[in-house]
């Protein structure tokens, strides 16, 4: 009997593997792995630790992102090349594609899961779409204090139907309220800093944050005040020393935002700064293996995982929020570009770029519990980011 | 920006004379394989895996063409202060950094 069912639940996974919309099954164990080189994605499953199959023609994907709807059916993926790809992960396929613009960094799902915002660098600004059909709703055009376009980066949603996003040339913060689509409330924070390259949002949806490039320092905008305010934080960090060459930006994206610390790669030092989440003060740093550029919490915050810009990109180092100590480092293989956490944190998903291949690890034991081969590898997204701000 | 001070043949000229000396090249470059795979995935993290740009700007050789050769070894080794743009100088030799602006201006990486 039991050989029996065996065989019959390998018939299953098999026939599965072509999965259809007209089977019942869940999709919160779900996700995608974009496969950046060759411009498509796999959709996979965190459970079973396998691809469910190969989703191509989502155009140039070397940087690319996705969100999910809030029944997390289908996938946001947006697309260096400006395409947004809207994908149905229960029949592995394209729902809707559009290309809106000629080159993008990212996008965001209002928290009604209404409208897609989507960031770009050719022509910059913000456009913003109806998730249902992908239909035009509002273009913002990002022209700063100084009257120039800027491209856009950070852009995040906010509770209330309301984006936030930084201004990259102009240094400026937008937050727009999209309540009446058709007609944007924009609240403009300017001259934040120098060349802020990236922001993100506390998980609570309050505190939004941007790095910036151009000098030592991240702006913080608390939203529930009003009106907003523009404060720097961290203000020369690098304690006036010259930075190290940056090989890769850090990403403000997937943060570790650890129970009362946030723990932030510096720009141009191998350090992360950990802020604490009432004061923004500075509270310690730690010494990392190299630069950093995603540092991300493990979901119950204890630990934080941080991957490393060129040429120090194959190893990760694990840090412990408490004590603020690196305790335990390894090289998953060459050129590891991100890392996704299974919903409460019992597994993490590893992608080694250079070698064709998503690694899967234990978070507790750090054993590797399996491989899942993918072509050039980069962004990992579970479809549990649905549920959450700002993701 | 800096205009170029040569002749609008010049690029033509030496496309016409690099092409020709091409397999040369890549010989005198042990690392060529290896040099465009870091130039499409690690330059391309902020110029775009296609090179058409990102953060930082296209490098197609249509856009580079108004940068003259030494312009662009320069820009590679020591970066441009003030942006993003890092010195490559400890990860790359002279040679390389040549290798690179040739093949970018050329329009012909690998």
């Amino acid at each position: 009997m039991k050989a029996i069912a065996r065989i019959l639940l390998l018939l299953w996974l098999a026939a599965s593997s072509i999965a259809t919309a007209g089977e019942l099954r869940g999709t919160g164990a779900l996700g995608l792995v974009i496969e950046r080189a060759t411009g498509s994605v796999l959709v996979v499953d965190t459970l079973a630790r396998r691809s469910l199959g190969r989703v191509e023609g989502l155009g140039d994907l070397s940087h690319a992102s996705a969100v999910f709807s809030p029944d997390q059916r289908y996938a946001y993926v947006f697309g260096r090349d400006g395409g947004l790809t809207k994908v149905d992960l229960l029949t592995v396929s394209i729902a809707k594609r559009i290309v809106q613009a000629g080159n993008a960094i990212g996008g965001a799902i209002s928290d009604d899961g209404a409208l897609i915002a989507v960031s770009n660098y050719q022509p910059g600004g913000v456009r913003v779409f109806a998730a249902d059909t992908l239909e035009p709703v509002a273009d913002i055009a990002a022209i700063g204090a100084a009257g120039k376009s800027s491209k856009t980066v950070g852009l995040v949603d906010l509770p209330g139907r309301r984006f936030a996003f930084t201004l990259y040339d102009a240094g400026e913060i937008w937050v727009a309220d999209l309540s009446k689509p058709g007609a944007p409330a924009i609240e403009k924070l300017t001259g934040v800093g120098k060349l802020p390259y990236d922001g993100n949002v506390t998980p609570d949806g309050r505190h939004y944050l941007a790095g910036l490039f151009g000098e030592d320092g991240v702006v913080h905008v608390d939203t529930w005040k009003a009106p907003l305010k523009a404060e720097r934080i961290l203000d020369r960090y690098g304690r006036g020393e010259e930075g190290l060459p940056v090989y890769k930006m850090p990403h403000l994206e997937g943060w570790a935002a650890a129970g009362d610390r946030l723990l932030l790669p510096a720009v141009g030092r191998h350090e992360l700064i950990a802020v604490d989440t009432r004061s923004f003060a500075e509270v310690g740093r730690v010494a990392t293996h190299g630069q950093p550029v995603f540092a991300v919490a493990r979901p119950d915050g204890r630990h934080v995982w941080v991957n490393f810009a060129h040429p120090k990109n194959d190893t990760i180092d694990v840090v412990d929020v408490q004590t603020l100590k690196v305790v335990h480092r390894f090289a998953p293989g060459p050129a590891v570009l991100h890392l996704e956490f299974t919903p409460r944190g019992k597994e993490v998903w590893v992608s080694v770029r250079d070698a064709d291949r998503i690694d899967i690890y234990d978070t507790a034991t750090f054993a590797k519990k399996a491989e899942i081969p993918a072509q050039k590898p980069s962004g990992i997204f579970f479809t549990a980011r649905a549920t959450r701000i700002g993701q | 920006m800096r205009r170029p001070t040569r002749s609008l043949l010049w690029p033509e000229l030496v496309f016409a004379l690099v092409a020709a000396t091409a397999p040369v090249l890549a010989e005198e470059v042990p690392n060529a394989g290896k040099l465009a795979n870091l130039v499409r995935q690690d330059c391309g993290s902020c110029h775009g895996l296609t090179l058409r740009g990102g953060l930082g700007k296209p490098l197609t050789s249509e856009n580079l063409r108004i940068w003259n050769r030494e312009q662009i070894v320069s820009i590679i080794l020591d970066g441009v202060p003030g942006t993003p743009m890092p010195p490559w100088r400890a990860l790359l030799s002279e040679s390389d950094a040549r290798w690179i602006a040739e093949r970018l201006q050329q329009g012909n990486l690998p």
